[in-house]
């Protein structure tokens, strides 16, 4: 009785093991096929996909990156990223802080304010955004741009932040104004230092998401000078189509670096996807 | 004075974002009852003739039947592979971290290279994974190219990409769970199935219940994956509200017509939102 039930219990963890290596290999198995033939021309692509490269040929990704005009749009979407990083750092940390206190009447009606902000559509107000805009001139302008997606993330990125001032126990401010600190100094130098973990996962999960977003970046930054690296990626499928070997370096280009920096800030990244979701 | 300073704190926030989303918010309400054409500087007030219009355009109705089963397929598929997956992964001592990433990778990458990257490696009839089938005699076409596969290939590249994340919250919430509670089950003599009902699948109820609805609202909103890998063909068999109101605006210059239909989206949104706020009352109480 007992052998059988550990027999068992060996085969639903094989059973288990090979589950996981199939939904891992699904994962994967596309991102393989786009590094294998980066590195191939396009009559070897035609005749297989799935081969082996025969030369590590790296001409398709010099091609790919004059092509895709990465030089700028990597830049640009340095450029992008920071500023909007920036402006939802400064803002949602302050609104983190003071909604974690419930330090005002109102606390309640922002709190669901948000909550409904982040839940609307982007189509709800893109349209007049982007002809008010095309008014004064700023399709284009990347720092525009940063602040419209920083609004995109402001109600997470609050809500982040929230739940890290949350944490902090309530005596440190309390004694921290008994001693005589200005709110601008209890801020700067108190509670902005201990949230750092916080700002840290904020940074990282609305910087990916800005780094990657298609929506409002191609509907805004118009202008080859004014692509992100994804929108010059972009570029490249309706001229380069019948070069697969040239899209798949480019793409490499596209994915290795975010998967490296993925690697490096996974923990934050992961701590950001959980606090936003799991309810304790 | 102390009240001042936090509303002064909190201003920044909450500035961008009326000036962002709200404004312009109001705005779409607004021009959904007119004709304006994203110039014009004196639209006309047309009452509700853009809601009458779109109430008799079948691909409007498409559109929405076409978000209605995403939302299904979203709700069903992710759900059921995040948990299953989240559960195995809770017995991995060792593993469990490097599967994670794994499992995030396509996550973490951009809509743009993952759609073109399906369409180039995999569903390309020439250079594709597909075009290889089919010269090795497997009769197999793009399944983008059909009206009646269309829309399962593309909701099946962004569940590709998104289940992961499902993945990853699940195991979080599902770790919280009580050891003793597990610890009790076992000595009764619980099998698996049985654990994972009753003493799990509680547990994380809370999470669970608020995946779900942030699925429904996400599923009213998609637009990157289909707009990316379609664009809402072939014969608007993948078309959706968001793709369809995008094409009013930036194609047919109906800016009127664009913002009635993200009205709709909006509507089914806030129901949605409604439902979420509902379920974390406590959560604001607190």
């Amino acid at each position: 009785m007992k052998s059988s039930s550990l027999a068992k219990k060996k085969q639903t963890s094989v059973l288990s093991h090979v589950i996981l290596l199939l939904f891992s290999i699904s994962a994967l198995a596309p991102l393989s096929l786009v590094l294998l033939n980066s590195f191939k021309n396009q009559t070897e692509i035609i005749r297989n996909p799935l081969s082996w490269p025969k030369a590590l040929n790296i001409s398709n990704y010099v091609d790919a990156w004059h092509a895709a005009n990465f030089s700028t749009g990597f830049i640009n979407s340095i450029l992008l990223t920071g500023t909007t990083i920036v402006i939802v750092l400064i803002a949602s940390g302050l609104a983190g802080y003071v909604l974690a206190g419930k330090k005002i009447k109102a606390t309640q009606a922002v709190t669901i304010y948000f909550m409904v902000a982040m839940t609307i559509p982007i189509q709800l107000f893109l349209f007049p955004l982007y002809f008010v805009l095309a008014k004064f001139n700023l399709i284009g302008n990347i720092y525009a741009v940063s602040f419209i997606l920083a609004a995109v993330n402001m109600p997470l990125a609050t809500f982040l932040m929230r739940t890290f001032f949350m944490n902090i126990p309530t005596e440190l401010e309390e004694s921290a104004r008994i001693d005589g600190a200005s709110t601008f100094n209890l801020i700067t130098k108190i509670m902005f230092p201990l949230v750092r973990p916080g700002l840290i996962t904020v940074s990282i999960i609305v910087g990916i998401s800005v780094w990657n977003e298609f929506l409002i970046t191609s509907t805004f930054l118009q202008g080859q000078e004014n692509f992100t690296a994804t929108l010059g990626f972009l570029s490249l499928n309706n001229t380069y189509n019948t070069n697969q070997g040239l899209m798949m370096a480019a793409s490499v280009l596209m994915i290795a670096p975010l998967i490296v920096f993925f690697l490096v800030v996974q923990k934050y990244f992961i701590e950001g996807l959980v606090s936003g979701s799991v309810k304790g | 004075m102390r009240n001042t300073v936090n509303y002064f704190l909190i201003s920044p926030a909450l500035l961008i974002s009326i000036l962002i989303v709200f404004i312009p918010g109001l705005l779409t309400v607004i021009v959904a009852f007119t004709d304006w054409n994203g110039v014009s500087t004196t639209p006309n007030f047309v009452g509700v003739q853009n809601f009458n219009e779109l109430f008799v355009d079948s691909i409007f109705w498409k559109a929405l039947l076409n978000n209605a089963k995403w939302t299904l397929m979203f709700v069903t598929v992710p759900i059921v592979i995040g948990l299953l997956t989240a559960m195995m992964l809770l017995k991995r001592k060792k593993s469990k971290s490097a599967y994670q990433l794994i499992f995030l990778f396509p996550y973490i990458l951009a809509p743009t290279t993952n759609a073109i990257l399906w369409l180039n490696i995999i569903f390309n009839p020439v250079s594709g994974v597909i075009g290889y089938l089919q010269e090795i005699g497997i009769p197999i076409d793009s399944p983008l190219s059909s009206v009646d596969t269309a829309l399962y290939a593309v909701a099946s590249v962004d569940i590709w990409h998104y289940w992961g994340f499902l993945t990853v919250v699940y195991l979080a919430a599902l770790r919280q769970t009580p050891a003793e509670q597990i610890e009790a089950a076992y000595l009764e003599g619980c099998n698996g199935w049985q654990i994972f009902r009753y003493v799990y699948f509680p547990s994380i109820r809370p999470t669970f219940n608020i995946m779900f609805v942030m699925i429904i609202i996400f599923s009213f909103l998609t637009f990157d994956y289909v707009y990316l890998l379609t664009g809402g063909g072939p014969s608007h068999s993948t078309e959706m509200l968001s793709t369809y109101a995008y094409t009013f605006a930036f194609s047919a210059f109906q800016v009127g017509k664009a913002a009635a239909i993200a009205l709709f989206m909006s509507f089914f949104g806030l129901l949605a939102s409604c439902l979420y706020i509902w379920m974390s009352r406590n959560d604001l109480k607190n």
